[in-house]
């Protein structure tokens, strides 16, 4: 699973322009699945077929992370930026950005009382922030308005911790990718779908559940923790296992499913934790409210530090989402 | 003989027409006839669905399977009447984006039959100086029809009538030494009027269905309600399901003499904007290449809209059913939702010129890598 997430935070994906994510994901999952097709928006969807009579059920990741665009470059080559998706700009200080091209880009902002040397001192708007790609004129940058950029990608491990600036959601990427390989005759058709623009309103999700039209759905994807000094309180911690959620900011996961989860995870030994989580939403609240509705849930990966730049997941909790799913998608199901 | 789109009689005449015709969002009826009475002879099957978009259906050449949408609506920002006070003067809200300042001291056509009403303010004489350089704020704003009580106001203008801008369209600056024959487009001017967002868009389908029989079935939309939030454009497009949506508007030109070099979103005479990502949405990533390469190929002047402003019925259209790639290609304009935009007529014949190279082979931009 390490190598494998290795892989994917260093693929270009910023929301709008998943297809190098969807390329790396293809490659990787097609020994695993019998089909896999990408519908009108670039969602990549992976089926792998179970024995009949089962349910079908759609598991969702999501390829994008947030990033910006260029939205207009100065007679000195400065580029202005728009943000895609929620970038924190208390983040953005001195860090570099990468180009489809290759290009690099570091942050700047127009700083004239210098707030940003203050420790109290109030960060500039959007309009003030620029990215430098070290041109010294508008004809000479190597980049041009409507271009996208990502933040750079690295990756570390310290013990359990993993460390890169994508684990939203590269992380479900690669737990949807783990089960796809151990997943043995499951009872249920099995989709595995890699959204595409998660961050900008779960828009990938809308149009794919419509395409899927599954049975139930379950999303994967990062959850605030609060185990770090002075965290707003929540009862998720990084290393205690996956996080079935309860309801977020934008819905209440199905009831009968959440509960599904909980005693596949209890059968099993699998660690696991409940979250509610205060606000924030995923992919499944786009799958909820596709058609006449459908059961949804969330199997979270607990993070810090989401949407900064250097987003830390515990292995652990990777690897007991990647064990509750394979398990409970491999068996049959009926909700209560 | 091949008659290009931008050279088509009776283009000029037309877009006057539209521009001055009332079609606040809610109440689209006169645009919604005027464009039916244009194209019904170029329609395969024409017909309004249930919320009052108008769909024309143009059967295909038979070389292509696809089914392609292109949309444009017909309604515009305005106000309606949310009541009256004991004097006469007529309440209102908004329909759209508008700010109260450039309601003041204008004159409007009430409701369907076109009354006459003003949007007076206290005079100079009246206004304590501290008053003066402040703002108009939207409450403050009443329209005049003339009515001297409550119950001849709302009587002329009921509860929710329609009230749109009264101007004409005219040009400004160097109008064309000599208007060409037939009432085609002059190729060059500026016009000022109200509603090119989106009348523009509205008179290039209409010039696509009047043109020659494209490879694939073409379903021409003229929606309802964009500006109060993309409401007529998900039905239209759930019931059409197309492969490829593209959608034609008016969009934001600033290009405004400024003192920072941050902008801007578009220039007017740089021929149309497409767009890559804006607020609502973000454009499929072929259609974009396609467009850009058909432009550079047949020279046709075509600029990058600035990402993050505005946005259209392309976020509706595209997270219909299974999802729908969709381009936007928009007219710049000065001044937009006012009575006073202005556009520059060569943007409007790049826009028709880049219609007549891209669209017949518009389907296989999704053979495109992503």
């Amino acid at each position: 699973m390490i190598e494998q997430l290795k892989k994917l935070v260093h693929a270009f994906g910023p929301t709008g322009q998943e297809q190098a994510v969807a390329e790396l994901i293809r490659t990787e999952i097609a020994p695993f699945v019998d089909e896999i097709r990408q519908d009108p928006l670039g969602n990549l969807i992976a089926v792998k077929k179970g024995k009949p009579g089962g349910k079908k059920v759609m598991l969702a990741a999501h390829m994008d992370e947030i990033g910006l665009v260029v939205s207009h470059i100065d007679e000195k080559g400065f580029c202005r930026v728009r943000p895609v998706g929620y970038v924190l700009t208390a983040t953005l200080v001195g860090s570099r950005v990468r180009f489809a091209n290759g290009t690099i880009g570091v942050f700047g902002a127009e700083d004239e009382d210098k707030a940003l040397w203050k420790p109290t001192g109030k960060l500039p708007a959007w309009d003030k922030w620029y990215v430098d790609v070290g041109a010294e004129s508008k004809a000479d940058a190597p980049v041009q308005v409507g271009d996208m950029a990502a933040f750079y990608p690295f990756f570390h491990q310290q013990g359990n911790r993993l460390i890169a600036q994508s684990m939203d959601d590269r992380s479900g990427c690669a737990v949807l990718l783990a089960v796809a390989k151990q997943l043995a005759e499951p009872a249920n058709d099995v989709y595995f779908v890699f959204t595409v623009q998660e961050e900008i309103g779960t828009k990938g999700a809308v149009v794919a559940a419509y395409g899927v039209h599954p049975d139930m759905g379950i999303a994967v994807d990062v959850t605030f923790s609060a185990d770090t000094p002075k965290a707003a309180p929540m009862a998720v911690v990084l290393g205690q296992g996956a996080a079935i959620k309860v309801m977020d900011g934008g819905m209440i996961a199905h009831y009968g499913l959440r509960q599904a989860l909980v005693e596949t995870a209890e059968a099993a030994g699998i660690l696991y934790q409940m979250e509610v989580l205060p606000s924030g939403s995923t992919d499944a609240r786009a799958i909820q409210l596709s058609r006449e509705g459908v059961p949804a849930g969330a199997v979270s990966i607990p993070s810090r530090y989401v949407h900064s730049k250097a987003e830390m997941v515990d292995l652990r909790d990777m690897t007991a989402s990647a064990e509750l799913l394979t398990r409970f998608v491999g068996a049959p199901i009926q909700l209560a | 003989m091949h008659n290009p789109l931008n050279q088509q009689e009776g283009l000029y005449p037309l877009l006057k027409t539209l521009s001055e015709l009332p079609g606040v969002s809610g109440a689209e009826g006169p645009v919604r006839d005027q464009i039916a009475l244009e194209v019904h002879a170029y329609a395969d099957k024409i017909w309004v669905d249930a919320l009052g978009n108008l769909i024309v259906f143009k059967k295909g050449n038979g070389s292509s399977a696809k089914r392609v949408a292109v949309m444009a609506h017909m309604d515009e920002v305005g106000l309606v009447v949310s009541g009256a006070n004991d004097k006469g003067f007529l309440k209102i809200e908004s329909a759209g984006g508008i700010i109260p300042n450039i309601l003041v001291a204008q004159r409007m056509k009430v409701g369907p039959d076109g009354l006459p009403g003003i949007i007076g303010y206290k005079p100079v004489h009246l206004q304590p100086r501290e008053e003066r350089s402040k703002s108009a704020k939207m409450d403050e704003i009443f329209v005049d029809i003339g009515a001297k009580t409550k119950d001849e106001a709302l009587d002329k203008a009921p509860l929710g009538t329609a009230i749109s801008f009264d101007r004409e369209m005219k040009f400004v600056g160097e109008p064309p030494a000599v208007m060409p024959e037939a009432g085609r487009l002059p190729e060059a001017g500026r016009l000022t009027g109200k509603a090119f967002d989106d009348r523009l868009g509205c008179l290039a389908i209409i010039a696509l269905l009047r043109g020659e029989r494209l490879p694939y079935d073409l379903y021409a939309v003229f929606t309802v309600q964009e500006e109060v939030g993309l409401r007529g454009a998900p039905t239209a497009a759930w019931a059409i399901q197309p492969d490829i949506a593209l959608i034609l508007e008016s969009t934001v030109a600033d290009d405004l003499p400024r003192e920072e070099d941050l902008s801007p979103t578009t220039r007017l005479g740089q021929g149309p904007a497409i767009t890559v990502s804006d607020r609502a949405s973000i454009a499929d990533p072929r259609l974009l290449r396609y467009f850009l390469a058909k432009a550079e190929a047949a020279r046709i002047p075509l600029q990058i809209k600035q990402p993050g402003v505005g946005g259209t019925d392309g976020r509706a259209v595209q997270l219909t059913r299974a999802g729908v790639p969709v381009a936007i290609l928009a007219v710049p304009s000065r001044y937009i939702h006012s009575p006073v935009s202005l556009i520059d007529l060569r943007d409007v014949h790049s826009l028709l010129r880049l219609l007549e190279v891209a669209l017949p082979d518009m389907p296989t931009a999704l053979q495109m890598k992503r």
